[in-house]
């Protein structure tokens, strides 16, 4: 369905583009805690950033960087650290998702233990989203015959 | 059909603007919106988990749990659009 | 008088609520009727965010938090996070039922060649 496009103004720009895209992604998840951001606004820049460079160069490009049975394997990692964290604070003696008890394996305190717990469960819902966006565009912009097994 | 469309679509729209009489003004800072559990959340997001940005300290840590439902919710799309389109050839 | 000056934010978005209806109903194309729904949808998300807005208030993130622990902090300074936090949630939701959507519409013109719904139903009846 998307036909390669060949123009060197749109390549060059994009080429130059997307690593500071995804620094920009990276920095809006990271910076959760005393900015506008988080998990999923980051997500979705660091997927939009791989959906440029599909559509500024070929499919097969970004095939070559990420291929879809590595994206599959993303979407559940994110949810794995999600519900990891969950059920880590479960065994440390603690409730479901209740980060102050994170204090006992962390050298901080249990009021910054909090603000750690929060950040890990960003960066996982970061990583599921990313990967989401990407699976959900290579599905409607491709022909079938590029995936499957 | 587009007559019965748009009369609907008029008759909808007043409903709701009548309905809206009763709502608080905009910017009212005593709207029951406003009243019963988020001036805690203001107050102690600080103290209790140092993170100034109130909306991600509701989002993952006071109502954490619903941010692992709608985690789900995104991954249960990608998984829906991967079994509607991929055809997988044996 | 005091009802259009006082409320007419809510008014704007029943407007825009209301285009994204009768897209959905009025119009014979799939996409067109997708393309309304979204209209619905966002239209919701701001109507939400307008209710917890506060006169004179700033953005729910404490300046100069990081440090520093103990701070005054006044409820009535800050705009209520909540509809913020809940409209973050609907804006998935949104995004995952397009691109569902969007993938069964795929399917749909894959069997029947088209997109408009009367054609779609008079070749369902052969």
């Amino acid at each position: 369905m998307i036909a390669p496009f060949e123009d060197v103004i749109i390549q060059t720009v994009c080429r130059f583009l997307i690593p500071f895209l995804q620094v920009y992604g990276l920095y809006v998840i990271a910076h959760g805690h005393s900015s506008p951001g988080g998990g999923f606004q980051g997500g979705v820049i660091l997927g939009a950033s791989f959906i440029l460079l599909c559509l500024s160069y070929d499919i097969q490009e970004m095939k070559k960087r990420l291929s879809p049975r590595a994206n599959v394997i993303f979407f559940s990692v994110g949810l794995i650290i999600y519900s990891g964290i969950g059920v880590l604070c479960l065994l440390l003696g603690g409730k479901y998702l209740d980060y102050s008890w994170l204090h006992k394996i962390l050298p901080v305190g249990p009021v910054e233990a909090r603000s750690m717990g929060i950040f890990g469960i960003e960066v996982g819902v970061g990583i599921t989203v990313m990967a989401v966006m990407i699976s959900i565009f290579l599905d409607l912009a491709s022909e079938e015959q590029h995936l499957g097994s | 059909m587009k007559l019965i469309a748009l009369i609907a679509v008029c008759l909808t729209g007043g409903l709701l603007i009548y309905g809206t009489m009763d709502m608080p003004r905009w910017g009212d800072p005593r709207s029951p919106a406003s009243l019963h559990v988020s001036p805690r959340y203001i107050e102690k997001t600080l103290e209790e988990t140092a993170v100034p940005n109130m909306v991600t300290s509701v989002l993952a840590d006071y109502r954490g749990y619903d941010t692992l439902g709608e985690t789900t919710v995104i991954f249960t799309a990608g998984i829906a659009c991967i079994l509607l389109i991929r055809r997988f050839s044996r | 008088m005091e009802q259009i000056v006082g409320k007419y934010n809510y008014w704007v978005y029943i407007i825009l609520m209301m285009i994204g209806f009768y897209a959905m109903i009025g119009k014979r194309n799939l996409v067109k009727k997708l393309i309304g729904m979204n209209i619905f949808q966002t239209s919701i998300i701001l109507f939400f965010i307008s209710t917890g807005s506060k006169k004179g208030a700033t953005i729910p993130i404490v300046a100069n938090g990081h440090g520093t622990m103990h701070q005054a902090i006044e409820a009535i300074q800050y705009i209520n996070p909540l509809p913020h936090v809940l409209m973050l949630t609907a804006i998935v939701v949104m995004v995952s039922t397009f691109g569902v959507a969007l993938a069964l519409l795929l399917m749909i013109y894959r069997r029947y060649q088209t997109l408009e719904e009367d054609e779609i139903l008079s070749l369902r009846k052969k």
